[in-house]
């Protein structure tokens, strides 16, 4: 079953200025994808629509098969969203903070129980953010606040997990244990989607790329993305240097094999 | 005169009873409104209930009960006017706010002048709350309560990070709605303990001290409380003591909680810090 289907989706602000347009694709149980272009393809608005953020002009996406305006399952879907910054005096602990994620799995009076808090220090522990879950949230670094906002994503076992450039403010052995960890979740059955700056960072993890600049220029198999031709074009003269940088990051295409 | 003597009076009883209840919840629906920067719309709706007031008056109806509907509308078109007329909060806040206090002085105008019931309100009137008004706080405690039960995790993901609590599935836009009704009631139930002028200050300023000092969620929504409570017990006590404005002494006691709590805070991560160098 498809877990994310996205058919012609238009976006454009109220400016006028198109952000997306006519993106079509899916997402399917096993797909790791990293989502990659330059700054303001349209990537994050990408996944306001997807998640109901944001209203499309034109196209629909459906969710696990369902329309998103009749979709209900939030708690099969976990969200990191990009450079989260909540106000600094909200007095909430990181383990509170945390125990977030599993709103979606509660219903009204959203009360947690023993539980809950077992899952979410599981989570947290996942995260690596355990340690200091009765901190204050805004006295928490940035790196600090990323994981405990991944324990978030990741409390309710979402079987998608949509992450809006999740290693920023973390260190390269961080970002490593995150996407490792990420790898781990879709091996175990969760669809992964990445956005990231970085192609290098994530190319060995990944089994899908998509790359977008306003359009969809590629979404396929890595295997695919080494011969494609929309890549050459897309890319021009740069196709070889990236190439050579995607295998000297992990062997994700052959050396001068575009 | 004594304290016993002091609490013997009926009407003390009531203007205890109902300040109680009534600080409570402005703190405790303060506290999401001060975080969600909603703060402000306090002090719009009261100027919206200017005219609800006047309203009843020169209908011969109940100001209060008049108000409340009228500043309950007011609230959802703020609401209104910040997602179709893209305009931010404070905008929205003060269009509302103008709106109030004009229709309100046209109404009194038209009503022969401002006389002795609306200034009760503007200025508030503790020590005159009527069996019926202390009802009324009774009822809107409850119901703040019981939204805040029902809603707590709703509304603490509504403020800390909206995107999410929509991604998660709560349904934000109930959520504030909600949020704001109950709390332009909360206004108008307010207005008789500080009056028009100073309402927004019970939801602010004991939320805003609160915030200082809470090591979580949960117990800045009581500190509030408490806080609030304090100082309306106090400010209706010394205010009948040396024969002053209640309001006007319970806002002068909330804020020097307020300092009292920078000033705790202060000591607190002076220490933390002088411990970490040591």
């Amino acid at each position: 079953m498809n877990i994310i289907e996205a058919e012609n989706l238009t976006f454009a602000y109220s400016s006028g200025a198109a952000a997306l347009e006519d993106i079509s694709f899916r997402v399917s149980k096993g797909d790791f994808t990293g989502v990659l272009g330059p700054n303001g393809s349209g990537k994050t608005t990408l996944i306001k629509l997807i998640l109901g953020l944001l209203k499309p002009q034109r196209g629909e996406v459906k969710l696990f098969g369902c329309a998103l305006k009749d979709f209900k399952e939030w708690h099969k879907i976990g969200y990191l969203e990009q450079k989260n910054t909540p106000p600094s005096i909200i007095p909430l602990t990181a383990f509170e903070a945390a125990r977030m994620g599993l709103l979606s799995t509660k219903k009204t009076p959203k009360i947690f129980n023993a539980r809950d808090n077992e899952i979410t220090a599981a989570a947290m522990r996942t995260a690596g953010c355990y340690d200091y879950k009765d901190k204050l949230f805004y006295e928490l670094s940035g790196g600090q606040q990323q994981r405990v906002l991944l324990a978030r994503a990741l409390a309710n076992n979402p079987q998608l997990i949509i992450l809006d450039e999740p290693s920023t403010a973390l260190d390269s052995n961080a970002r490593g244990s995150l996407f490792e960890l990420l790898r781990g979740l879709n091996k175990n059955g969760a669809a992964v989607l990445v956005i990231t700056h970085d192609i290098a960072d994530i190319g060995k993890y990944v089994n899908k790329f998509m790359i977008l600049d306003k359009h969809l220029i590629f979404h396929g198999s890595k295997a695919d993305f080494c011969s494609s031709p929309q890549i050459t074009k897309y890319f021009g003269p740069y196709t070889p240097h990236l190439m050579d940088h995607l295998h000297d990051a992990g062997g994700v295409c052959p050396l001068g094999g575009h | 005169m004594s304290i016993a003597e002091f609490l013997s009076f009926a009407f003390v009883q009531r203007a205890l009873i109902a300040g109680a209840l009534i600080a409570a919840t402005t703190a405790a629906l303060g506290v999401f409104l001060v975080l969600k920067r909603l703060s402000l719309i306090g002090d719009s709706l009261s100027h919206v209930a200017l005219s609800g007031v006047a309203l009843g008056l020169i209908t011969k109806a109940s100001p209060v009960f008049v108000a409340v509907p009228v500043v309950m509308g007011s609230a959802l078109l703020i609401l209104k006017i910040k997602k179709h007329a893209r305009v931010y909060t404070d905008g929205a806040l003060g269009i509302v706010s103008a709106l109030g206090i004009s229709a309100g002085l046209i109404i009194a105008a038209l009503a022969g002048g401002f006389n002795a019931d609306l200034m009760s309100f503007l200025f508030g009137g503790i020590l005159t709350v009527s069996r019926a008004e202390l009802l009324l706080a009774a009822a809107l405690a409850a119901a703040a309560a019981g939204i805040i039960y029902i809603f707590y995790n709703d509304l603490t993901a509504l403020v800390f990070d909206e995107n999410f609590a929509r991604a998660a599935g709560v349904d934000t836009e109930k959520t504030e709605t909600i949020l704001v009704l109950i709390s332009a009631a909360a206004v108008v139930v307010a207005m008789k303990v500080v009056g028009i002028m100073l309402v927004s200050a019970m939801i602010i300023i004991p939320p805003s001290a609160a915030l200082l000092l809470a090591a979580d969620f949960k117990r800045a929504v009581m500190l509030a409380c408490a806080f609030s409570v304090c100082a309306v017990l106090l400010g209706i006590y010394f205010a009948f003591l040396l024969n002053l404005p209640a309001g006007a002494v319970i806002i002068i006691i909330n804020i020097l909680i307020l300092i009292f709590c920078s000033a705790v805070r202060k000591y607190v991560i002076k220490k933390r810090t002088s411990a970490r160098i040591d």
